[in-house]
């Protein structure tokens, strides 16, 4: 007789609850040290429910297939010299940011669900939590080998590892998750596994990606859409882990409730990048981030929330903020870069007239008033020869790092200044939301790493820009600086011909 | 009732996978993005065996829904025949 | 709790503390209204400057690329210090006039509507 084929929950059953063990001679507390400093209580794991039956053995089948498919595309890519047939070389600096800006966060996640799956105690949380560490390894390899190829012909991307260190837009990325990393495996796990992934990581993968095959980006696309369907998964651990944590101990919900309107700021301030990548960087426009934004998160998590609300989960009071600033964040970042472009390890420019319509018609309240101006005014200055670019180093909001450019939803042209004095120090902050994360836990804030008061200090090469420039590996006059007539953009026109 | 959604990279095995949402969920409402195919529906939503085998002409695992999936939302309830997303809502 | 830590007695270090920038002190200026320049900036200022020779030499660099700099009329110029109004003795040195280590010093010019009069 030929033995039974076990089905999908038997399967699951013996092939990862099983894998588990009693601790009859060790202690184990000790083994799993983390658990309860945060404050949660877990009294039983076993109720813990997976939704994706997913066993290793399936894991890699299906990982591996997706890998195939993927490394088809990047060589049919490279074959057919795919870097030419995007829509305008403009295009590849959205990709230079996701390099430097994006994948050493897939990294960071990578090592972050290393340490939630050795801590946790509980087996099919374990379990997930690995595959989802080994996902992310998957994740900034794919983008590495995808980009590696841009490399080849554009600059900006060969020191994308050395600058994410140094470089001071990608101490933006890089705080917010050590800030998460640095937590324990419980907050770790509402910050990246539940906050990001789940409610944040589709505005990235999903209508960002969609530009990139409008733009004729096939390799991005084709990484983006591959790591999304692990995100998938991962979205669905993250819904789980919120659930149980919240199911296990009534205590649970007021940590729960604080992390998440900590991080779903964090999250949101992190994709100041991404509304300005969508609304500036793309030529080809696929939707305005506030049409995202309103699909992705106000939709998809609106419904989450009200899920959530029989736990007495509530929507963070910020939401009616973020809701307003949905039309002029994207305007508000890209001035930023573009101003600071050549201290940045990618080009910038002025919107062209067809460009500005179009965001004129997609932000009918703002643009026009606000923002189209700031583009005639570099427009203005760069048919005389005076290109913008400012002055002076800005100064930065102690909790997301990013420059005190947000303004007053009640008057978007003030400045949002926000301040707190903790042991006799003065802190600053571009929102009350970034302001209370600091009040809640100064301790973790004070030892920020500002880029601006560490160039300020002589700690990033000493002396002047041109140390600073040297400190970062920014080539300047190369990956820098204004898009028309940079490197780029010369080797571009030769490809088409282009007096 | 809260809208769910998912969406599949555009290609030849999703088309079928759609087309089995479509025949399995008479409410759906399909949208076709660059590069991707996105469905959503109300409260909830079934990808069954049968059909998607039916569809593509063999037979097709449930689990195999993870090479092309690109997102989702909602709680899930995945087994032997069928995948479902729902809310609770 | 100032923080959650493992260890109740975790302090992180001051990172940016006045004793760091080798005598110099913080100071960030902005002007209001003025969104040509994206954010307020970040100076190293020595501590016994006059506020004087910070209207001559540090505020063009701060924000002389604006059409409107030279329109600025500095006696009826007005002040935010630390958000609150501040009428400083140009005289008189930050120390003095408590200007303080990451001090936020805001120039507020109601006559100067910005580019076109869209507070750029």
């Amino acid at each position: 007789m030929s033995p039974k084929k076990l089905n999908l929950k038997d399967k699951y059953k013996l092939l990862t609850r099983d894998l588990d063990w009693e601790f009859s001679y060790e202690d184990r507390k000790e083994a799993f040290p983390y658990e309860e400093f945060e404050g949660i209580k877990i009294t039983d794991w076993d109720k813990w429910e997976d939704p994706f039956r997913l066993t290793m053995e399936s894991y890699w089948k299906y990982q591996a297939e997706k890998e195939k498919k993927l490394y088809a595309i990047y060589d049919a890519f490279a074959q057919n010299n795919g870097q030419t047939n995007v829509t305008d070389a403009r295009y590849v600096n959205a990709i230079k940011l996701f390099l430097t800006g994006v994948s050493p966060g897939e990294h960071a996640a990578h090592l972050g669900f290393a340490f939630t799956g050795r801590q946790m105690g509980g087996i099919g949380a374990r379990v997930a939590a690995q595959m989802q560490s080994i996902d992310e390894l998957r994740h900034i390899q794919t983008q590495i080998h995808a980009m590696s190829h841009y490399n080849k012909f554009f600059d900006g991307f060969d020191e994308f590892n050395h600058m994410h260190d140094r470089l001071w837009y990608l101490s933006v990325p890089k705080s917010f998750f050590e800030d998460a990393r640095t937590a324990g495996p419980f907050e770790f796990m509402i910050a990246i596994g539940f906050s990001f992934e789940y409610v944040l990581t589709n505005l990235l993968f999903v209508p960002f990606m969609s530009g990139a095959a409008y733009n004729g980006d096939m390799a991005t696309v084709t990484f983006g859409f591959s790591a999304q369907s692990d995100e998938a998964r991962h979205m669905t651990l993250g819904l789980e882990i919120i659930k149980f944590i919240l199911e296990q101990h009534e205590d649970n919900l007021p940590i729960v409730q604080k992390w998440l309107d900590k991080w779903l700021w964090r999250g949101y301030r992190l994709l100041t990048l991404v509304a300005m990548m969508m609304d500036y960087m793309l030529p080809q426009k696929v939707m305005s981030w506030q049409e995202a934004w309103e699909l992705y998160f106000e939709d998809a998590g609106g419904s989450l929330f009200k899920d959530l609300e029989r736990y007495g989960i509530k929507m963070p009071d910020y939401t009616e903020t973020i809701k307003q600033e949905k039309e002029h964040l994207s305007h508000q970042a890209w001035w930023i870069f573009y101003q600071y472009t050549h201290a940045a390890a990618f080009h910038t420019w002025t919107p062209t007239a067809e460009e500005m319509d179009w965001l004129s018609e997609k932000y009918p309240d703002t643009f026009d008033k606000y923002y189209r101006p700031r583009w005639e005014l570099a427009a203005e200055m760069e048919a005389k020869g005076e290109r913008f670019y400012t002055t002076g180093l800005p100064q930065l909001c102690q909790t997301c790092q990013i420059p005190m450019a947000f303004t007053e939803m009640s008057d978007p042209t003030q400045v949002s200044y926000r301040e707190s004095i903790y042991n006799d120090e003065r802190f600053h902050f571009c929102s009350d939301p970034c302001k209370s994360i600091f009040d809640n836990e100064p301790e973790k804030y004070v030892h920020a790493w500002l880029p601006v008061h560490q160039i300020l200090q002589g700690n990033c090469g000493g002396g002047g820009l041109d140390k600073v420039m040297e400190y970062y590996h920014l080539d300047d006059g190369v990956a820098n600086l204004e898009f028309e007539g940079s490197p780029d953009a010369e080797r571009w026109k030769e490809w088409k011909g282009v007096a | 009732m809260s809208r769910v959604q998912i969406a599949f990279q555009d290609n030849d095995e999703s088309r079928y996978i759609v087309a089995a949402i479509e025949q399995d969920n008479t409410t759906a409402v399909v949208h076709y993005e660059p590069a991707m195919i996105r469905v959503e529906n109300e409260g909830s939503l079934i990808i069954n065996r049968d059909t998607v085998s039916e569809q593509i002409g063999m037979e097709w695992d449930v689990q195999s829904l993870h090479i092309n999936l690109i997102t989702l939302t909602g709680h899930i309830d995945e087994d032997d025949d069928y995948f479902k997303i729902m809310w609770n809502n | 709790m100032t923080i959650r830590a493992l260890r109740d007695d975790y302090h992180g270090e001051f990172k940016d503390s006045l004793e760091k920038f080798g005598g110099a002190q913080l100071v960030y200026l902005g002007w209001d209204k003025h969104q040509m320049f994206c954010s307020s900036r970040a100076f190293p200022l020595p501590p016994e400057m006059r506020f004087q020779e910070l209207l001559d030499n540090v505020m063009p660099e701060a924000f002389g690329q604006h059409p409107e700099f030279n329109q600025i009329d500095w006696n009826k110029a007005q002040w935010i210090l630390d958000n609150s109004a501040f009428q400083p003795d140009h005289s008189k040195s930050l120390t003095e006039l408590d200007i303080g280590h990451k001090s936020l010093l805001r120039l507020v010019t109601p006559e100067l509507t910005g580019y076109k009069g869209a507070g750029i």
